[in-house]
This record gives C-alpha cells, sequence and structure tokens, in this order.
C-alpha cells in the first residue's frame, strides 16, 4: 500500500469513530411514548372508575393521593423506594435473561426461595455482628435463588427442556415448599399453629437509613444494595466479555454458536444470574421490610418484575426507572385507597394500561400524533 | 403493454435514492437493469411496484400518466414482481400458494382449489413450466419455487414482470431453464425487467441494457455493443479487473487432512459420506456441487460447529476432530459462513461489536472480563476502512449495511488476524462486482501469504476463478478432481460431475 492510501484508509478510520447524535426517533421512543403511555393509562383508568360509578369528585381525589401518595412527602418517597427496591432486583434478573434471549417467568419461585434461605439464616446464628449476619444472610437469598434458577438453565442446556416451562412449574414447587417450611418444627414460630417462620434476628435485618428522621420511614439498606445491582448490571452486560456472550446468544445464538461461544454454559450462568438477583430481591423484603415468612410473602413481586423488565427495555438503567414508577404506583395506590376510598386493584388495572400502551408504541402514537416528529422505528423482531 | 418512467426522483430524508431516472419497458423485449447493490435498483422498482410514491416525476402506462397508492394499484395495472427472496408459504401446495390473496371461491365462499389447480395447469402449459400444483412447497428443489413464483404473479394476469435476482440463488442448470421461460414469456408479449448484477447473464437474456449507479441512469446500450468489461466499468463507475490475479501455483506442506470423514444431518441422514482430502499452504481447493450435496455439514464440521460421525481432520498433523470451534479460531481458522445473516453476523449490534464477535476474548480487546472497548473500535475502525466497508460509523448497527457491506464486514473480521486456514462458503454469493473483485483479491492474498485456502461454492466460474484443485461433491461425495494432479478444468466437465455424471 502506499503511503497515500494508508494516510487515506488512516483518515477514513479516524472518520468512523465519529458517532451520530442519537435522532429524533430514538429520543421519542424513549421518553415520549413512556411518558403518553402514563397519561393515556391515567386517562382510561378515570374512564373504567367512571364506569364503576365512582363520581368525579372521588376521582380527582383519587389521582391527588396517587401523586401525595408516592411523591408528596418525604413519607411517600421512603414508601415508593421501598417498594421499588424489590421490583428493581427482581427486574434485574429477568432483563438479564432477556438479553440473554431467556424467557424467565420463574422470578417469583427464585424470590420465595432466596427470600426463605435469607429468612432461615437471618433467625440462625444468634450472637453475630451484623456484619457478618447480615451479609451472610443476603449471600443465603443470593445462592438458593441462583440455585433453584439455575435448575431451569441446567435442564435447558442439557436437556433442551424450554425455560418458559421449567420456570412456571418451579414457581408452582416453591410455592408449597414455602407452605411446607413453615410448618417445620426448626423454622416455624414457637407457640404459633399458623405457618409463620421465626422474626430475623436485630443483627441480620437491613438497617434504616432514614429512621433517625422519623422511625416511620421505612426506607432501608436494600436501597443501597439495589443501586449498586444496578451498577453491576450495567457494567456486566456493556463492561465485560461475559456481557458479550450474554447480548451475542440473546440477539442471534446462531451466530454466536459459530463465534465459539458456549451455548450451554451462557445458559446456566445467566439463568442463576437472573435467579441470584430475585433471591436478593427476597431476601431484601424479607430482612429490610417484613422481618419474617409466610405464605405468599412474594406478593407478586417475581411477576411484577416482568413487567419491569419489558417496561425497561431490558436495560439496567431502564429496570430502575420502571421499577420506581411501579413502586410509585403501589405507595400512591394505597393512598388513594384511604383517601378516596378506591379499590387497590384500580391501580393494578392502571398499571397493566400503562404497560400495554408502553408495548404498543404505534398505538400511541396514533392516539397522540401531535407529540411525533421522527418516523416510527420499524421493529425486526 | 409499454411503461415509461419519466424524471423519477425518490429521496429517502437527505438521501437521494433515484434522482430523475427515464425507463422505458415494452412488451415483448427483455430490459436488463444493471446495478451494484445500493446503486437505487430496488427502490425503482418498488416506484414502479406501488410500493413507494416517487417525490417527482411520472409513470406513464400506455401513453397515460398513471399514480399509485400502495402495492395493490401496481398489481392491478399488471405489474408483478418476482422477488429474490420467494414468499410461499412452505406446508401449502403449489396451488394454495398461487392463488392466496385472491383465491377462486365456490358457493357459500368455499374454497375453490379445483379450479384454482387447472388455472395453474393452463399457465404451465402456455409458458412450458412443468410445475405440479399439488406439490408441497417444502419439497420442491429452488429452482421449482422459483417458478411458482412466476406462476403467481402470471395468475394475477401481471403483462410487465419484474425479476429481481432471479438467478442469484440457482444452480448453472436451473439457470439454463429459467432463461428458457423467460424466453417463453417474453415470446407470448410480455414485459419484462431483469434486475442482476451478473454481467454474462445480462449480456445472454437482455435485449436492451440499462447502467445505474448512484440513483443515475448512467449508461444505455445493446448487448451487442459493449463487452463484459466496459459493462462493470459503467456500472461501478472506476476501471475493474475481472480476472483474477494470482501467483503461480507453488503448494507448501499439507495444512488440513481430512480422512474418511462421515457427517450426518439432524435427522440423521448421511450428509457427509467418507470424504477425504487435504488442503495445502499457499494452495485454494474449491469445492464445486450443486446446493444441498453435502458442502454447507463439510464446512460447518471443519469449522468445529457441526458433529463428526466418523473419520477424522487434522491440522498441522494434529488430530482436532474434536476440538471446539473457539480451539479452532485460536488455531488460526477463519471461516466466513454460508449464511451470513443467520451464522456470521449479529444484525443488531454495531459494526464495532460484530468486529469482535469472534475474537472479543483476545488479549488485544479485553482484560480478564473486561472490554477493552477503545481498543476494539479502534481497531473496527481500522479494519472497515482498510476492507471496504462503507458506512458513516462504526457506532451504526450492522442492519443498516447493505448486503456486500455486512460481507465485507464478515471477511474483514476473519482476516484482521494471523490466519493459517481460510474456510470461505460463498463468499460472494449475491454481491455486487466491486466487492467480489475485492473479496477476491482478499482471498487470493491469504493464499499467496501462505495460507491454506478452501472455497465453496455453487458458482461455477467462481470456482474456476480462485481454485489450484476442485473438488466436485455429489450426493455427500467427492465424485470427481480437477486441476493439479486430478483431470485437466473444464467448465462442462465440471458441470456434468456436479450432475452426477459419471466421467
Amino acid at each position: 500500500m502506499s503511503e497515500q492510501q494508508q494516510a487515506q484508509t488512516e483518515k477514513l478510520a479516524h472518520q468512523l469513530l465519529q458517532r451520530a447524535a442519537p435522532s429524533r426517533t430514538v429520543y421519542e421512543d424513549l421518553i415520549i411514548v413512556p411518558v403518553f403511555a402514563i397519561v393515556a393509562a391515567l386517562i382510561l383508568g378515570g374512564l373504567v372508575m367512571l364506569a364503576t360509578n365512582v363520581s368525579l369528585e372521588a376521582i380527582g381525589k383519587s389521582y391527588v393521593a396517587l401523586i401525595y401518595g408516592s411523591v408528596g412527602s418525604l413519607g411517600a418517597w421512603s414508601e415508593t423506594l421501598t417498594a421499588a427496591t424489590p421490583l428493581v432486583l427482581a427486574g434485574l434478573g429477568v432483563a438479564m435473561g432477556f438479553r440473554a434471549g431467556f424467557f424467565n417467568i420463574g422470578a417469583e419461585g427464585q424470590v420465595l426461595m432466596g427470600g426463605m434461605a435469607a429468612v432461615i439464616a437471618g433467625f440462625s446464628f444468634a450472637g453475630l455482628p451484623i456484619y457478618i449476619h447480615l451479609p451472610l444472610a443476603l449471600m443465603a437469598g443470593i445462592l438458593v435463588g441462583g440455585f433453584y434458577a439455575g435448575i431451569a438453565g441446567w435442564l435447558r442446556a442439557a436437556t433442551g427442556a424450554h425455560e418458559v416451562i421449567s420456570t412456571i412449574m418451579l414457581n408452582l414447587i416453591s410455592y408449597r415448599l414455602v407452605d411446607y417450611l413453615l410448618k417445620v418444627p426448626f423454622i416455624q414460630k414457637s407457640g404459633r399453629s399458623d405457618p409463620i417462620s421465626n422474626a430475623v434476628l436485630d443483627s441480620a435485618q437491613l438497617p434504616r437509613l432514614l429512621d433517625w428522621i422519623d422511625p416511620n420511614l421505612r426506607v432501608h439498606g436494600g436501597l443501597i444494595i439495589m443501586l449498586l445491582a444496578v451498577w453491576f448490571c450495567y457494567w456486566l452486560l456493556f463492561k465485560t466479555t461475559i456481557g458479550f456472550e450474554f447480548r451475542a446468544s440473546g440477539e442471534n445464538a446462531d451466530a454466536a454458536r459459530f463465534a465459539g461461544m458456549r451455548s450451554g454454559l451462557i445458559v446456566v450462568l445467566v439463568m442463576a444470574l437472573a435467579g441470584a438477583l430475585a433471591g436478593l430481591a427476597g431476601a431484601n423484603q424479607v430482612l429490610g421490610v417484613l422481618e419474617r415468612a409466610s405464605p405468599g410473602f412474594s406478593a407478586g413481586i417475581g411477576f411484577n418484575a416482568i413487567s419491569v423488565a419489558l417496561l425497561g427495555r431490558s436495560h439496567p438503567i431502564g429496570v430502575l426507572i420502571a421499577g420506581l414508577l411501579f413502586g410509585a404506583l403501589e405507595a400512591g395506590g394505597r393512598q388513594m385507597q384511604v383517601d378516596a376510598g378506591v379499590s387497590l386493584d384500580l391501580i393494578g388495572i392502571v398499571q397493566s394500561l400503562i404497560i400495554a400502551f408502553i408495548a404498543a408504541p404505534l398505538l400511541v402514537r396514533a392516539v397522540f400524533p401531535w407529540g411525533f416528529r421522527g418516523k416510527a422505528a420499524s421493529r425486526k423482531e | 403493454m409499454d411503461i415509461e418512467l419519466r424524471g423519477i426522483t425518490k429521496r429517502f430524508g437527505e438521501v437521494v435514492a433515484n434522482s430523475g431516472v427515464n425507463l422505458q419497458i415494452k412488451a415483448g423485449e427483455v430490459l436488463g437493469l444493471l446495478g451494484e447493490n445500493g446503486a437505487g435498483k430496488s427502490t425503482m422498482m418498488n416506484v414502479l411496484s406501488g410500493l413507494y410514491r416517487p417525490d417527482e416525476g411520472e409513470i406513464v402506462i400506455d401513453g397515460k400518466p398513471v399514480q399509485f397508492d400502495g402495492p395493490g394499484d401496481g398489481i392491478r395495472a399488471g405489474i408483478g414482481m418476482v422477488h429474490q427472496h420467494f414468499m410461499l408459504v412452505p406446508v401449502f401446495t403449489v396451488a394454495e400458494n398461487v392463488v392466496l390473496g385472491v383465491e377462486p371461491t365456490g358457493p357459500f365462499d368455499s374454497l375453490d382449489l379445483k379450479t384454482a389447480r387447472k388455472q395453474v395447469r393452463e399457465i404451465n402449459e402456455t409458458y412450458g413450466l412443468e410445475v405440479d400444483p399439488d406439490a408441497l412447497i417444502e419439497n420442491l428443489p429452488v429452482g421449482i419455487q422459483q417458478r411458482v413464483e412466476i406462476i403467481k404473479v402470471l395468475f394475477r394476469e401481471a403483462d410487465v414482470l419484474i425479476f429481481d435476482e432471479p438467478t442469484a440463488v440457482l444452480t448453472p442448470q436451473e439457470v439454463t431453464d429459467f432463461f428458457k421461460i423467460v424466453r417463453a414469456l417474453k415470446d407470448a408479449g410480455k414485459a419484462l425487467v431483469f434486475i442482476t448484477h451478473k454481467l454474462h447473464e445480462i449480456l445472454e437474456i437482455a435485449d436492451r441494457i440499462n447502467v445505474l449507479r448512484a440513483g443515475q441512469i448512467v449508461g444505455e446500450c445493446l448487448p451487442g455493443e459493449k463487452t463484459d468489461i466496459e459493462l462493470a466499468e459503467m456500472m461501478v463507475g472506476r476501471p475493474v479487473n475481472l480476472e483474477v490475479e494470482k501467483k503461480p501455483y507453488a503448494p507448501g506442506e499439507v495444512l488440513l487432512d481430512v480422512k474418511d470423514l462421515t457427517i450426518l444431518r439432524e435427522d440423521d441422514s448421511l450428509a457427509v459420506d467418507d470424504v477425504s482430502f487435504s488442503v495445502r499452504r499457499n494452495e485454494v481447493v474449491g469445492i464445486a456441487g450443486v446446493q444441498g450435496n453435502g458442502q454447507s455439514a463439510l464446512v460447518e464440521a471443519l469449522a468445529g460447529v457441526h458433529r463428526v460421525a466418523g473419520g477424522t481432520i487434522s491440522f498441522e498433523g494434529k488430530d482436532i476432530t474434536r476440538t471446539s470451534a473457539r480451539a479452532r479460531h485460536k488455531m488460526g481458522f477463519a471461516h466466513i459462513p454460508e449464511d451470513r445473516l443467520k451464522n456470521g453476523v449479529v444484525t443488531n449490534f454495531t459494526i464495532a461489536e460484530n468486529m469482535v464477535l469472534n475474537s472479543y476474548y483476545d488479549e488485544r480487546y479485553s482484560k480478564g472480563v473486561s472490554m477493552d472497548w477503545n481498543a476494539v473500535n479502534e481497531h473496527a475502525a481500522e479494519y472497515a476502512a482498510a476492507f471496504d466497508v462503507r458506512t458513516p460509523s462504526i457506532f451504526e448497527t450492522l442492519n443498516h449495511l447493505s448486503g456486500g457491506n455486512q460481507q465485507k464486514m464478515v471477511v474483514a473480521r476473519e482476516m484482521s488476524r494471523d490466519t493459517q486456514l481460510m474456510i470461505a462458503a460463498h463468499p460472494t454469493r449475491g454481491l455486487d462486482v466491486g466487492s467480489i473483485e475485492y473479496i477476491h483479491s482478499r482471498l487470493m492474498h491469504a493464499r499467496d501469504e501462505g495460507d491454506a485456502v478452501l472455497i465453496v461454492s455453487s458458482e461455477l466460474d467462481e470456482v474456476i476463478a480462485l481454485s489450484d484443485r476442485i473438488l466436485v461433491m455429489f450426493k455427500g461425495r467427492i465424485v470427481a478432481e480437477f486441476g493439479a494432479g486430478g483431470r485437466p478444468v473444464d467448465k462442462n466437465d465440471i458441470g456434468l460431475a456436479m450432475a452426477g455424471a459419471t466421467l
């Protein structure tokens, strides 16, 4: 190659390193669509209330309560963050699975198993200092959750069993397993005949962060763990070779195999990671909020986590934002019930409507045509 | 029916895909439309078929200006497209596919397949297509599937047929048959448009040739007036070299040695049956054969992504039959896969990410588990520039690139390191002259640098131009060898061997 050609190639290479500014379409997709989706869902939710004979006044009151109860005071913020923490953690787990091409429906079971393990570790080992006991209990949740999900991963890798079926099956097993464990004498709270576990010892509880302002503020150390997990998932996905393998397998499993990636290992790894995060969500609940385990203590976190992951486009930052939104709806929903006497189920409807609208960006664009100038991104899926 | 395009301009945002294009399509004539990938051929045909509305200019049919508001209008006006990628339902019969969307119906809106079959037979007889209306699509070879697409268009009473790269997926024999059909259609008074970048085909079949470059018609001629070189230069806009330049054949030591290799398909049928051959350094071995005779399985087994049922593969004298794809990659195997979209690239990844898809773990690109994206980006930009991958930025996702540029990206990735063995399956399928020339010269460069090169292609001209030795595969076996110690290279003989004739 001549010197001139060499110089030209180098110049071209330099040009190729320029990044294009994000297009208007990207901006609309990531910001305007979700905002309009929320507005549309709130309007439609209002119509649903009207249809169920709620007066206009009560509807207005309930939406004020929704805002007040989620972000209107320090206490509201505390409740929002407390509700968001497990959703983000479990949502991250589901999102990691999505990124690698696995539809992990089993977060609910993983939350339960991780939570049980954390409770058991939390009420055992009396006398340990908090800086050993708390990490130990958290680690129990992570490991058991990871192991439980790893079973589905291993089944997929070794036998080809589809993860949707195996994780649903593992969910069902976990419900009954928790029921059984709560009746085991060593776990069941002494003197009680109903299934409820021993209380977690003080040395294994996630410390409350704001109780020096007001002892009723429930936000706890799990928030910090959650933020660390968001950062960790972001780092893992986008800055490491493992994340590169996850994403490549998720986008095109054949190409990943041809590129020499070991698909079996990736399946087990990503499922174990998803389970670890869901298990951590369970541990977070029992060590930070509930202080004990009772039947169904997961309260649907694992299923809402799927919505959170979808809403957050399987991106760690997106999951964080979606989890906060869901947490706000949950906290505000409780206030709605108290102030306006509107059923909590309605919040469920609004949540579902938001997801439905965000999942159908073309619908949102059709309903609010004046909000969009960019061309709809064509989706190839 | 005659159609005229007058001053058609089509823009996509700031990109001008067609600029002031004039084109005449006449009944009883084959118009050859020649152009590189991205020259604007497809846009123009989509304007003609009503899929896109032109920003300027008009379409005139038999002297009357018309306006199309959707693809339905194009079909009603008698314009039919035969796409490069067939749009057929594999589990339906030929007749069912043909009538899909315009089904003849009996009483109570019931499907009248009897009439459909009869109509398919009539079209068959008129144009000599010889397609069984009751055969399932999935059981038909590609060449016959293409005829089904043609029947579909004729069934909708098209007078103008547009063929988009019709021979890209056909074997040499199928191309001959296809040309017969084209001539029959022409004799029946149909107007035909033949879009391609294959020079010898356009010279053979077209009555008139238009050359499109960068959205504009840059030349119009009759087939006798220009040579293939002149056409190629018109098409790419610079001098081209259609001959492959290579150093004299001087093979080195045996690098890859395959003995008694047997490979099964997923359904346990025999894909490769007891095959033995070797490839030396500084040597190009070409494997010719009609698609589906075991070449794909052979290439995949050599690359380490397909299980071997029996026999051995050795590399530099070591048995590597059971080693992983990753281990082989580290030994210096490079693999350009047959189906690049399915196996070679991740279309939603950026060019930079695709460029390191199989070498991301290398210490050049990562330390431990931590990716060094700056290093990745710099290398990717360097290789994209050196291998002429045309893109505004390496942060574009790959699905924004044309097929030729995607393939060049794959070639860049596979050649951007110290390779020993180059395995290239259909390295230039669907590519334009400029890209083909470039990829051929890169493959030859690898050979002259001391690599062993194995090329699999169904394009006989390509195999002959590149290879030092040619092996012909038929039904999973190597049935003939040409060049070097084998028979003298003769295109006709190779074609016969590919068809299974014993020489």
